[in-house]
């Protein structure tokens, strides 16, 4: 945030004050002229929707039929759906899967491309080419690398191991997307951990040397104390976007989720089935609703660990 | 902000005590052991290999002929004869050009859209005295805490309601303005002196002329930033699109791409050539502008 004395004209003089009302006269719309494409925008397809997605949880809408109030049918229909069940199981298990490694691995990643050696800036750049690149683009490159006849087996055969069935056992498939999100957000979460390092003090790191503390000793004592609040921020973020995965599931498990559906994420539950002409919004904005109140349940527990911790 | 800034400060100063030998902390930093240095750029070249790896291996197999093994092992990761034969095959089995063009003209549109629309409102909520700013500041942030994929299904009868599913301007405009972007066009207009528009404004310059001519050019960083990450959203983007395009004949590049995986995923070639396609131009824009790929991650975290 810009410092207080940039933001308002209070301490201005009466030249200004004046003028100021002159203008305000001259143009009396222009502020909200000025807001008003950001505004409508952000209002028609944010906002809007957002009440939409709430009132259509308790309706049965769908998207030819505009649906009646049906109290909390949709949120009991739910509780007995077990796709549901299975949707929100795979999110969570995603969150778990995917939030240390992003908190840590990049945290890592950034001590070793921290020292400014000869060529650091490419190595820098090209550890960030992931992010640049598409989901898709990322997701079939991996799906190509992990067939059964893909490059990753081929190693592996040659090493003596047989062929893993990466994208076609359950579990394996929900593994190998979750080792795709972090592939592709490693570089992105070390650009952040860097500029927190950078603020860093170097005499932490020379006292802790002078008394003799190891490297393992001083990661634990002075660079992650040093930057814990970024740590915090990156699994507020990271477990906010893993809770909602939805394109690396789609494309390593299929639109359906395996043959059984059984590597369904929630978003991708709200997508099948809120979609198409038959697609069922109030039932799917129910879903939406729920995943919602686990985002903003995340973002809590996240900061609430942080105030404990830090008690 | 700039995050790329503070590494590069670091070059004057000694660098930091080598991680694994604490006697090496001289004054300079600058006795740093072969045996560390050789292990830090091993490390690095392992972790290139990892991160960059899949690209070349990608674009490795977009260049096998028809005749050569792809699933050979020993992996071969040099195709013996190169050829573009992939690349016209792709254009063959799908309109990848016209899919190309398609996510072109989403993603200048949305860069247009979002400098122009984020920078007049990051302009009025910084600069300018009414009546409900602070409401106003306040929508942005509500909307910027509003997770999309939580609203896509409303999202769509929105568009639906509107005729404007399964259009490429209804995919452009949910994110047309992104609150994201008005907020961090309005933190760069704060950091602007006052001053330099106040003496404009006792020149009798208005409100457009102040906006325009003095205040816009100086937040030029903040703007790039905006655009870039605005192009490469529209371009990246996957299930927006998915969700409100239903014609193939108006997929964007992404949605193409896995209409073709679902088509003829036996066809590891043409897959890898239309993945090429669509990743080259954002490689290409990365490796020119890099300074602004990193600005946006630092000042998109804080805000974020």
């Amino acid at each position: 945030m810009a410092s207080p004395t940039l933001t308002g004209p209070r301490n201005t003089g009466s030249t200004r004050k004046s003028a100021t009302r002159r203008v305000r006269r001259q143009l009396p719309s222009s502020p909200w002229l000025f807001a008003a494409p950001g505004l409508l925008v952000t209002g028609a397809f944010i906002l809007y929707p957002f009440v939409s997605t709430l009132v259509n949880s308790f309706t049965d809408r769908r998207t030819l039929v505009p649906g009646e109030f049906v109290g909390l049918d949709n949120f009991r229909e739910l509780l007995h759906d077990d796709m549901f069940w299975t949707g929100l199981r795979n999110s969570s298990l995603y969150v778990l899967g995917v939030v240390p490694a992003l908190v840590l691995l990049p945290l890592l990643l950034a001590l070793l491309v921290q020292k400014n050696i000869p060529g650091i800036t490419f190595f820098r750049s090209a550890f960030y080419t992931p992010v640049v690149a598409s989901i898709v683009v990322v997701g079939l490159i991996w799906v190509w690398l992990l067939d059964e006849r893909g490059l990753v087996n081929s190693v592996l055969e040659m090493l003596g191991a047989g062929p893993v069935g990466f994208l076609s056992d359950q579990w394996l498939i929900l593994l190998s997307a979750m080792a795709v999100t972090v592939w592709k957000g490693l570089g992105y979460y070390m650009i952040i951990y860097l500029a927190a390092l950078a603020n860093v003090p170097r005499e932490l790191h020379e006292a802790a040397a002078v008394d003799g503390a190891g490297a393992v000793r001083r990661f634990l004592s002075v660079t992650v104390p040093a930057v814990r609040s970024t740590m915090v921020l990156v699994a507020a973020l990271s477990s906010v976007a893993a809770f909602k995965v939805f394109s690396e599931v789609y494309l390593m498990a299929g639109p359906a989720g395996g043959p059984a559906g059984e590597d369904t994420t929630l978003v991708m539950l709200v997508q099948r089935t809120g979609t198409g002409l038959t697609g069922r919004v109030g039932y799917a904005s129910a879903i939406s609703v729920v995943v919602f109140v686990v985002t903003v349940a995340l973002m809590l527990l996240v900061l609430r660990a942080d105030r404990k911790e830090e008690s | 902000m700039s995050v790329v800034d503070k590494p590069r400060t670091a070059e004057q100063e000694p660098p930091l005590a080598p991680a694994r030998e604490p006697r090496v902390t001289d004054e300079h930093g600058r006795r740093v052991r072969a045996w560390e240095l050789a292990l830090r750029y091993l490390l690095l070249l392992g972790v290139l290999a990892l991160t960059v790896g899949p690209f070349l291996w990608q674009l490795s197999t977009s260049l096998k002929g028809p005749t050569e093994d792809i699933f050979s092992s020993p992996p071969k990761f040099l195709p013996s004869d190169p050829t573009l034969h992939n690349y016209e095959r792709v254009a063959e089995t799908i309109p990848v050009w016209d899919y190309a063009f398609n996510s072109l003209k989403v993603a200048a549109a949305n860069v247009v859209t979002n400098c122009v629309g984020a920078a007049l409102a990051g302009y009025a909520l910084a600069r300018l005295r009414y009546r409900g700013r602070r409401v106003a500041t306040l929508v942005f942030i509500l909307a910027m805490l509003v997770p999309v994929e939580g609203i896509i299904i409303a999202q769509f009868t929105t568009m639906r309601e509107l005729g404007l599913n399964n259009t490429l301007v209804g995919v452009v405009l949910p994110g047309c303005v992104s609150a994201l972007n008005v907020l961090l066009m309005r933190n760069a207009f704060l950091n602007l002196p006052y001053e330099i528009e106040e003496a404009a404004f006792v020149d009798g310059a208005n409100v457009w002329q102040r906006f325009y001519r003095i205040a816009l050019p100086a937040v030029k960083g903040t703007l790039a930033v905006v655009a870039i990450f605005a192009f490469m959203g529209a371009w990246d983007d996957f299930l927006w699109p998915l969700i409100v395009l239903s014609d193939p004949s108006k997929f964007t590049l992404t949605i193409g791409l896995n209409y073709l995986h679902g088509t003829f995923a036996n066809d590891e070639r043409l897959v890898a050539a239309g993945t090429i396609i669509a990743v080259a131009p954002l490689i290409a824009l990365f490796a020119c502008l890099q300074r602004y790929f990193f600005r946006g991650v630092g000042e998109g975290a804080v805000k974020g």
